[in-house]
């Protein structure tokens, strides 16, 4: 069952990697990418309970945290093009 | 095969695929974002591999700090890669010999899980660890007690070495405070100004 869905996260994980080096668009492969840490995450979970050691579920979560934030900060790159401190706020809005 | 070395090795086949990417895509921005990929599947094999310290630092250092430090500095320069006239052979001579010796030095090590490594059959060490390391240091994860207290001038040195880096790094970016009304200026000395379409080409 566990190895079934491990086989099946596994499959998915290509099929992200593949959309994430072919692109085309840059949002093509942040979408990839993020898709791809939940992936992760999921497996994770999935392998902690297939080898009897479902503690890993706290490692899990701080994945998802930091998968979240990475592509967070890409975003806002893209978007500002820069990390800044709040000097574009009044004329970007 | 196991369900854990099928996994591992598609891991690594995972990592060398957007290794290859990074290295051929010319666009920064993407090639910053595989490079938090790559963090990601390294922490999962490092999962897999039951080296959870470790998957934590990647995952964290790698996947987000580290991100966010490249993009701290591409907002300095452009998105693109200046084309290159030819790539240099020699460059790449030299690379491979690299990694070969890299490799080799990584053949006299134990092999993965190996229940014959030194560490396993040493005959008081693993032994001593496990049963003395909660009277004698404290802490009940074994892990800590060999990291903080008995190679602990291991870490004190890697601790040292973080240090300096900080310090020296602190040191070219300099320490002066930004004051918060001051001026950022619109581009950083040596940026190229700002072509208008720059984003809406991005977007295609």
């Amino acid at each position: 069952m566990f190895v079934a869905a491990a086989l099946a996260l596994l499959a998915t994980m290509i099929l992200t990697i593949a959309r994430a080096l072919l692109g085309p668009t840059l949002y093509d492969r942040l979408l990839a990418v993020n898709s791809f840490g939940t992936k992760i995450v999921l497996f994770i979970a999935v392998f902690g309970f297939l080898t009897g050691r479902p503690e890993f579920l706290d490692i899990a979560l701080v994945y998802s945290l930091i998968n979240f934030i990475g592509t967070v900060a890409v975003l806002k790159f893209y978007e500002y093009d820069d990390l800044g401190s709040g000097a574009y706020q009044e004329d970007d809005f | 095969m196991s369900i854990e070395h099928l996994t591992i090795a598609v891991l690594l086949t995972f990592l060398v695929a957007t290794a290859i990417g990074i290295i051929v895509l010319r666009d920064l921005l993407a090639a910053v974002i595989l490079t938090g990929l790559y963090s990601l599947v390294a922490a999962g094999a490092f999962i897999v591999m039951d080296a959870v310290d470790v998957a934590f630092t990647e995952a964290a250092v790698g996947s987000g700090i580290s991100t966010i430090l490249f993009l701290g500095a591409l907002s300095f320069t452009q998105h693109e890669q200046k084309p290159r006239g030819r790539d240099s052979w020699l460059a790449l001579l030299f690379v491979v010999i690299t990694g070969g010796l890299l490799i080799f030095g990584t053949l006299d090590m134990p092999r993965y899980g190996s229940a014959t490594s030194p560490a396993q059959t040493h005959p008081e060490l693993a032994k001593r660890f496990i049963e003395q390391s909660a009277d004698e240091v404290g802490p009940p994860n074994v892990v800590t007690s060999v990291l903080a207290s008995y190679r602990g001038y291991d870490t004190l040195g890697e601790t040292v070495v973080v240090f300096t880096a900080g310090i020296a790094v602190m040191g070219l970016l300099g320490l002066k405070r930004r004051r918060p009304e001051d001026e950022t200026p619109e581009h950083a000395p040596g940026d190229l100004p700002h072509e208008p379409g720059h984003d809406t080409d991005r977007l295609t």
